[in-house]
């Protein structure tokens, strides 16, 4: 038996891990305990499978469809402002749900921008209630990471083979065929399995731009047999379904394994030779000119309607924003509590596949899910209202898990690997190594998940949906109940403000982390 | 003294045996082909690998089961010696205390270490802001608060080129003979082995040999040894 020495314990990542798996497996667990006495899914909840399913996959299908001559021109153009370009193309990771939703109906709603446009040529109004509005929103959030995930894989084909096609006098359509479709039968299928898992989970989009028997999707119909009819049994029936939909779709999304998408080296182009026609030029520029339109004009809405809104911004708004916080605050907390001590169990342990798989069980299931799990638990024991904002951090922090893991592991082996040895050389005990190695190693990193896992949870409108009730409520949600009551320019407002503080957390995590590190 | 008995190292297929002793004061080159183990031995020296079998003494005392920190050993490695984030003066005062909670009497140490390999006055620069031969210079100073008996170098100035190589080589030996350190290098390049070292470990074939005199190894070298050399 080899005993190989180490710098730091694996044990408290084991114990973090055992709580994660605990915790997601055990609200599976109540979940499925309750939806034994159910009586059956009526043809309304097949219905939302159904929706789920299509809207799901239509929208993959018009991201990555999209994406591909975004991508394509972002690989062969070089001009100022293209690294500004695919950095925003990582925002909307950070960008809430809700705020794009009321930027999307600022453009594309029924008095917006284009509405606007259409009136005065005496056009109708464009109508974004229902399949399309919800698969417009989400063709918003995953174009980008469409493009990200493609442009990985344009960038990933070696410089030397485009000068090998240029010295052949390899023309566009050889070059597509020789470098290019290949590339794309590798990374296209894995977009596509990605964003059809993601929008599987979809909540918020359905909440606010769907809804009806027509375009309900399982999560939201969860949600509805929560608020509307308190039946526990109907909502852990639905659950038991989307854990089927969702665990599915992360395998298939987990076995087309690819790239992390907000990976670094996307801002370095390649010299290409080819592709100089005027005609392809023009098709490349009008690719990049109106995907940057379609995300730029409404996050600009936002600021332009919300900018009145923000200093006539009702009381309930601001305490809504002390509780984002709070949330945001511990959410972050716990994140980092649970994934470092399993970043670093994963770099000591020989066999850490369990540990990781555990941190991904939270891309298996969706927030509502858990909510549910957690709701059933609580119910007879405590009033769920009251632990609202405690849950919520939870759930926000196991859903962000996978992510901060993503960052966390590769430092810390990284950070392990090279000085492990050398601190136990040195007799550096467990507590000085963490105090003088991994911890300003690693504050970069650290400072990045604790960012993205803040700006989640400030944006998320989910189990605090479930959770709460009137006296008690989230941003997102105070937004959700504003625009429920027809209060546009208060929404728009609080909208702003909601997207400010996202992206000031996130900043403020970031710059902490990156401030004085070495490189 | 250091005695390997009956030492077994596994790795893979792979085993390697050594079953010799080394005088206290004595300079050790490890020479042998690419593969064959030579990191592997001193690895399992320092308490980075278990041995399969056999244990290993230093002054009479089994120190087979303790953990590398608690060994009588300094260790330089062919390359991560310094912590990038920490100033020079941080990365030798390790070498004291590894929590870095020193009193103002070790600091003093700490400068007249580093004045000692010349590093006078860069106390508080970064790693990254020396020269390859300063770094090496800077593991040195560590080396030398640590006080350990018995120092193993793993090519720890293989990326400096010649000249720089020969003058840490030479700054190692000076050290060694002031602390009366035990010392044991791998050696890739005959020359060194012949200029710093007095006695040579070939390590072929699965075995570690007993240490011998270098120039007689080096002037009648086994077949092993000669294919590695190269003929002429």
């Amino acid at each position: 038996m080899a005993r190989r020495a180490q710098p730091l314990s694996a044990a408290p990542g084991i114990i973090a891990t055992v709580c994660v798996a605990v915790l997601i497996l055990g609200a599976l667990a109540a979940v499925f305990w309750r939806a034994e006495t159910g009586s059956g899914l009526g043809p309304a909840d097949w219905q939302a499978v159904r929706f789920t399913v299509v809207q799901a996959g239509l929208s993959a299908g018009v991201s990555v469809l999209l994406a591909l001559p975004v991508a394509r021109a972002l690989a062969r153009r070089r001009f100022p402002g293209r690294a500004a370009l695919i950095a925003l193309m990582g925002a909307p990771f950070i960008l809430p749900v809700i705020v794009a939703v009321l930027g999307l109906l600022a453009v594309f709603g029924r008095s917006g921008w284009i509405s606007l446009g259409l009136g005065l040529v005496g056009l109708p109004p464009l109508r974004i209630y229902g399949l399309h509005g919800v698969v417009l929103a989400h063709v918003f959030f995953n174009l980008p990471l469409a493009t990200r995930l493609i442009l990985q894989g344009w960038q990933e084909i070696p410089a030397e083979r485009f000068r090998l096609a240029a010295q052949l006098g390899a023309g566009p359509a050889a070059i597509w065929r020789l470098l290019e479709w290949p590339m794309l039968r590798r990374t296209a299928p894995g977009a596509l399995a990605v964003i059809f898992a993601i929008c599987l989970t979809s909540f918020a989009v359905a909440l606010t731009l769907g809804g009806g028997p027509r375009a309900t999707t399982v999560e939201l119909a969860i949600y509805q047999a929560f608020r509307f009819d308190f039946d526990l049994t109907r909502a852990a029936l639905l659950s038991v379904l989307q854990i089927a939909l969702t665990g599915a779709a992360a395998a298939l999304a987990l076995r087309a394994a690819m790239g992390e998408g907000f990976g670094v080296g996307l801002d370095r182009a390649i010299r290409r030779w080819d592709a100089q026609g005027w005609t392809l030029k023009l098709r490349d520029w009008l690719a990049i000119g109106l995907a940057a339109l379609f995300l730029l004009l409404p996050l600009a809405a936002i600021a332009a309607e919300g900018a009145a809104g923000l200093f006539a911004l009702p009381a309930s708004v601001w305490w809504a924003a002390l509780n984002s916080l709070l949330i945001a605050a511990g959410s972050t907390a716990i994140l980092l509590l649970i994934a470092l001590p399993m970043a670093v169990a994963v770099a000591l342990m020989r066999h850490p596949g369990w540990v990781e798989g555990a941190g991904l069980l939270g891309m298996a299931v969706s927030p509502l899910v858990i909510g549910t799990g957690a709701f059933i638990v609580i119910y007879p024991l405590a009033d769920p209202a009251a632990l609202a904002l405690p849950v919520t951090a939870l759930v926000n922090a196991l859903m962000a898990l996978p992510f901060g893991l993503r960052i966390l592991v590769p430092r810390a082996r990284a950070v392990i690997g090279d000085f492990g040895r050398l601190a136990l050389s040195l007799n550096m005990g467990r507590r000085a190594f963490v105090r003088l190695v991994l911890w300003p190693r690693m504050r970069p990193q650290i400072g990045f998940a604790a960012g993205l896992a803040a700006a989640l949870s400030m944006g998320d409108l989910g189990v605090i949906a479930l959770f709460a009730d009137q006296e008690v409520a989230t941003l997102p949600l105070q937004i959700y109940r504003l625009m429920g009551a027809y209060r546009m320019e208060a929404a728009a407002g609080a909208a702003l403000l909601l997207l400010a503080l996202s992206v000031l957390v996130f900043w403020l995590f970031d710059r902490g982390g990156r401030r004085h590190a070495e490189a | 003294m250091l005695r390997l008995e009956g030492v077994q190292i596994r790795s893979g297929d792979f085993t390697l045996r050594a079953d010799w002793q080394v005088e206290t004061g004595a300079r050790v080159a490890v020479i042998g082909p690419s593969g064959a183990g030579k990191t592997t031995l001193l690895e399992a020296i320092a308490g980075f690998r278990d041995l399969a079998a056999g244990r290993i003494f230093w002054d009479g005392r089994d120190i087979s089961r303790d953990a590398p920190g608690a060994r009588p050993i300094a260790m330089l490695f062919q390359d991560g010696n310094l912590f990038p984030h920490l100033s020079v003066a941080q990365n030798a005062g390790l070498g004291l205390c590894p929590d870095l909670r020193l009193t103002p009497a070790q600091w003093g140490q700490v400068r007249q270490a580093l004045a000692r390999v010349g590093l006078e006055g860069l106390e508080m620069r970064r790693p990254a802001e020396l020269s390859g031969g300063q770094q090496s210079r800077a593991a040195l100073a560590r080396v030398l608060l640590q006080g350990k008996p018995l120092l193993l170098l793993d090519e720890p100035f293989a990326a400096l080129g010649p000249a720089l190589k020969l003058e840490m080589l030479d700054l190692v030996a000076e050290l060694a003979e002031e602390s009366g350190a035990t010392l044991m290098m791998i050696s890739h390049d005959p020359a060194d082995a012949r200029r710093i070292a007095d006695q040579a470990v070939l390590v072929a074939d699965g075995e570690a040999v007993t240490p011998q005199p270098v120039s007689a190894l080096l002037d009648t070298p086994p077949p092993a040894l000669r294919a590695y050399l190269g003929e002429g």
